[in-house]
């Protein structure tokens, strides 16, 4: 039965994802006095690259190929650790917050190899691009998370949350830095504005794209959908993180649909918050991605020290 | 049994080192007898570590009224089971590997000697229960190994490189024998036991704990003592600098362990701070650095650099725990360290011999005259590609368990009381979660810029796989072994926590969990971790995708040039290179490494607009040369003259030396 749930909870992570993003790009298209597509264009989107021919350039490697379903699949794993709409999954204990960031490295190893095996100069700038805003956001990120873990006394998500659920609403200065640090790195995370624009296609400033403009048919599919998948994925970590105030603790009929309602509502509103920040503030240089990434890991730090200095009960 | 198992493995590569000398036609017979003793140190470091019994013996072989003491423990049984797989796994790259670098066959004679007397000195450092016994093996293996270095002697760059190595070997092994020095003249005798029941005070030993920091750190790559290993590692055969990079800083380790954990008789949480601080130092300025080399046994050397600072980070936290008393967390970082220096052996092993396949293959060790060689060599890169995978501790991977381990120590920190230590340990487990990604996008240049793309010259075009057999056969045990290691860490883990109750009698925290499929270092509640099952739902996942996305009705791709955008031919020059790659960290980094970077542009007809040729280098250096070692020298030179003035060259002044000495001699008498 639990099975069940964790399977029927990874599957809806991932059928959910597209329509965040179209809810997203609704939420973006209103702010800026466009007239939006349906939310249902993402899948529409989907599928139609599914059924194209794929196009493959001939210096490919088999790497090429392969690159776009490792990518799904470590976005899918990620999806089976982060609690959706219940605490105490099966799946999740098979890997904790550590193992969830070496999820993303795993899909970010690929994707930017992928970028490199064209032998395209988009490509390896892409790449280059990706691993060095990666490496700045990875402990800026686990600064964070750690600052969350340490007063759980425990690397499990589930663990975590149910801590904070237990804790009652007691406000954690911690938290608040950390919850700042997360959403900064979030942003830079899934290629987002100000640090990336998902918009923009065959620019000088594009991360993102200039990695998977050689795809085509559906390994692009795979990879659109991953990155869609990757924006829900700290969308929820955030949402249930910070504020899991509605999640399920027993896989009850009616736990799981408030929890569901719950996690629209949190989700509704994050994503209002995106389109708002996406459409106030202009895309970044790509060299003042690390002062941005450092304010993120300082937000990290301090985080950690509040949780030291003023938390700890010892 | 088992310590016969263990000499028998010291006699072997010795015989092998002799059948070298004897010059006999069967040169296969050498690799044999190296391939025996490794096969003999894995049987006998598993036999040590699953029977748990300290085995101690004497050879009367020394100076006659004093033996070698020699003691097989599970510490010891850890790192010879390190030494007898690269040997083993070695004996198998070797003969075809060295067939073709010799170029006479002296040079076989020479190699094949030296290789052999340093597998036995490296097995006899750790065999080795006294001082006087550990200083002989540890410079037959300094010694031995510097002739492994200036094998290719012809280039002068070489025997730079060797002599600055065998410069630095001896400093470190002066170090350490002061640092014995000092522990023995508070004790009775230089026998480890002796060393272990010493009464010494807590300054003089924390001076004995920073002799040994140095000296073990010169030969395991601290920074900034570190210098010599980036120059060495390169110049040495491929197959010798997998077993210098793989397992010599190893023992190095295996030292530092020994002398700290052991010898010492209690340790200082601030001593666990100055390890922590040195490691991450270490693991930081290696990773960058690595990113920005070309040649790639350089790129690995300084990625040793790394992961030894990794290493010696989480000895730092360990001993943090032990000198706190919190003896279970200890085992814990010890046993997260021990796997990262067995795992870094195994995939650092990995790289070299695949470095030196694309060496021997192309004769090119530039990673910017490389390019697509996946297509070339298809098996080579399945290879190399799991060693970069495991070195960028990506799951499913050996690498990762252990970083996994080591940030589950760091996280413990509240268990400490001193505030100081418990908002330091978590900035550090935030730097080595930097180093982590730092390794993978240095990984990421290294696959992708080898094997991935275009070629880059005619070398990397005209390359073809391996034909030999046995010269493949070793990456793919050690490709195996990685992700089996990956996989099934408990396997090793178990065999740990008996090494951990010999050196700090603590095992892992009675909660945790180490199964085939589970593996929780604290307790299930805490964190858990579970390889198989990811392994499993990796595939599931797989599986589903490939159901429906090439079921019936999938298109087959098309293939097609690249999209040139219009512009005509694409040339392997437009890829991005190792420096274009690297640009974005070296700028943001800049403070870190000293950059001399140089445009030059000639313009065509005296106009400014029309460039007809630009002129690119960049240089870059390591600031410990600057800031460290060229004071000394100055320093050393200015002595060396000061020191010079009293030899003047006149014979009155040199009877008036005699005279004063005889005059201070008289002195000293008469007192």
């Amino acid at each position: 039965m639990n099975w069940a749930i964790a399977i029927f909870q990874t599957v809806l992570f991932v059928a959910l994802a597209p329509l965040l993003a179209g809810f997203l790009k609704f939420c973006k298209c209103r702010l800026q006095n466009r007239r939006a597509p349906s939310f249902l264009q993402p899948y529409r989107d989907l599928l139609k690259l599914t059924r194209k021919q794929p196009v493959i350039s001939e210096d490919a490697s088999w790497l090429f190929c392969v690159a776009p379903y490792i990518i799904f699949t470590m976005m899918v794993l990620a999806a089976t650790v982060i609690p959706l709409i219940a605490v105490d999954m099966p799946t999740s204990e098979s890997a904790d917050v550590i193992v969830l960031v070496g999820f993303f490295a795993f899909a970010r190893f690929f994707l930017a190899l992928a970028g490199l095996d064209v032998g395209t100069a988009f490509g390896g700038m892409g790449s280059s691009r990706e691993m060095t805003i990666s490496s700045l956001a990875e402990p800026a990120m686990l600064m964070a998370v750690f600052t969350i873990t340490m007063t759980a006394s425990n690397t499990d998500l589930s663990g975590a949350i149910h801590h904070i659920l237990n804790s009652g609403s007691t406000l954690h200065p911690s938290f608040v830095f950390a919850l700042f640090a997360l959403i900064l790195v979030a942003v830079a995370e899934t290629g987002r504005i100000p640090v990336d624009n998902p918009t923009t296609h065959l620019e000088l400033t594009m991360i993102h794209e200039a990695m998977i403009l050689e795809y085509s048919g559906r390994h692009l599919a795979l990879i659109e959908w991953a990155s869609q998948l990757k924006l829900m994925l700290y969308g929820v970590l955030i949402a249930n993180l910070f504020f899991p105030w509605g999640i399920a603790q027993s896989f009850t009929f009616g736990a799981l649909s408030f929890a569901l309602i719950a996690l629209v509502l949190k989700l509704v509103v994050l994503s209002i918050f995106l389109a708002l920040a996406e459409t106030a503030v202009a895309k970044m240089r790509l060299f003042r991605v690390q002062e941005y990434l450092g304010f993120a890991y300082l937000l990290g730090l301090l985080g950690m020290l509040s949780h030291i200095i003023l938390e700890s009960t010892r | 049994m088992i310590l016969h198992l263990a000499y028998s493995a010291v006699l072997l590569s010795l015989a092998s080192a002799v059948f070298a000398l004897l010059q006999s036609r069967f040169k296969a017979i050498v690799f044999v007898l190296l391939g025996l003793s490794g096969a003999s140190a894995i049987a006998a470091g598993i036999g040590e570590l699953l029977d748990q019994i300290v085995l101690i013996d004497k050879i009367p072989l020394d100076l006659p009224w004093q033996a070698w003491h020699i003691r097989f423990d599970g510490l010891s049984a850890f790192f010879f089971l390190i030494i007898g797989i690269a040997v083993f796994v070695v004996s198998f790259y070797a003969p075809n590997y060295t067939r073709n670098e010799q170029k006479d066959p002296q040079s076989f004679a020479v190699l094949s000697l030296f290789t052999g007397l340093f597998i036995a000195g490296m097995m006899l450092v750790l065999l080795a229960d006294d001082a006087f016994m550990f200083m002989i093996a540890w410079e037959l293996m300094s010694v031995a190994s510097y002739f492994l270095v200036a094998f290719q002697h012809e280039n002068s760059a070489n025997r730079r490189a060797a002599f600055l190595y065998l410069l630095m070997a001896e400093v470190g092994a002066l170090l350490i024998i002061l640092a014995f020095g000092v522990v023995a003249s508070f004790s009775d005798g230089f026998t480890f036991d002796a060393l272990r029941a010493s009464e010494i005070s807590t300054t003089w030993m924390s001076i004995a704990f920073g002799l040994a920091l140095m000296g073990f750190g010169m030969k395991a790559g601290l920074v900034p003592i570190h210098v010599w290993l980036p120059e060495a590692h390169p110049v040495a055969p491929s197959h010798i600098s997998a077993l210098m990079s793989g397992v010599m800083l190893k023992v190095a380790l295996y030292g530092l362990i020994r002398f700290c954990f052991d010898l010492l008789p209690e340790v200082h949480w601030q001593w666990g701070v100055v390890l922590l601080i040195v490691g991450t130092l270490s693991a930081l300025s290696g990773i960058l650095y690595a990113m920005m080399q070309q040649n790639l046994k350089r790129l690995l050397a300084y990625s040793s650099v790394e992961n030894i600072g990794i290493i010696v980070m989480v000895l730092g936290l360990s001993m943090i725990f032990l000198a706190n008393n919190h003896k279970e967390l200890a085992a814990l970082g010890l046993v997260a360290a021990l796997f990262h220096a067995f795992n870094h052996a195994l995939f650092k092993n990995l790289l070299f011999l695949g470095a030196g396949i694309i060496h021997h293959q192309t004769h090119e060790l530039n990673i910017d005259m490389l390019g697509g060689l996946i297509k070339r060599m298809p098996q080579t890169s399945v290879l190399f590609l799991i060693g970069c995978m495991s070195i960028s501790s990506l799951p499913l991977f050996n690498g990762f368990v252990s970083e996994w381990l080591a940030f589950q120590t760091a996280l413990q920190v509240d268990v400490l009381d001193n505030g100081v230590l418990r908002s330091m340990i978590p900035v550090s487990a935030a730097a080595l979660a930097l180093t982590a990604a730092l390794a993978a996008a240095c990984f990421v240049k290294v696959f992708g810029l080898i094997f991935l793309g275009v070629p880059r010259s005619r070398h990397a075009e005209k390359a073809k796989e391996i034909d030999s057999f046995s010269m493949m056969i070793a990456p793919v045990i050690l490709a195996t072994l990685c992700f089996f290691f990956g996989i099934f860490p408990s396997v090793i883990l178990d065999l740990l926590s008996g090494v951990t109750s010999h050196i700090i009698d603590a095992t892992l925290p009675k909660t945790s969990v180490l199964t085939t499929l589970w593996l929780a270092p604290v307790s299930m509640q805490q964190a858990s971790y579970s390889p198989l099952l990811i392994l499993i739902s990796v595939l599931i996942t797989a599986l589903v995708l490939f159901f429906f996305l090439h079921g019936k009705g999938a298109k087959k791709a098309r293939i097609a040039p690249t999209w040139d955008c219009g512009f005509g031919a694409l040339s392997p020059r437009m890829q991005y290179t190792s420096s274009a790659f690297t640009m974005p960290l070296r700028r943001i980094f800049a403070t870190v490494f000293l950059i001399d970077e140089k445009v030059e542009k000639t313009m065509r007809e005296n106009t400014k607009l029309n460039v007809a040729e630009v002129r690119y280098s960049l240089h870059i250096q390591d600031h410990s040369w600057v800031h460290v070692y060229q004071p000394i020298e100055r320093g050393v030179n200015r002595i060396a003259k000061q020191v010079g003035r009293i030899q003047t060259g006149n014979i009155r002044t040199y009877l008036g030396y005699s005279l004063a000495t005889l005059i201070l001699l008289l002195w000293v008498v008469s007192l």
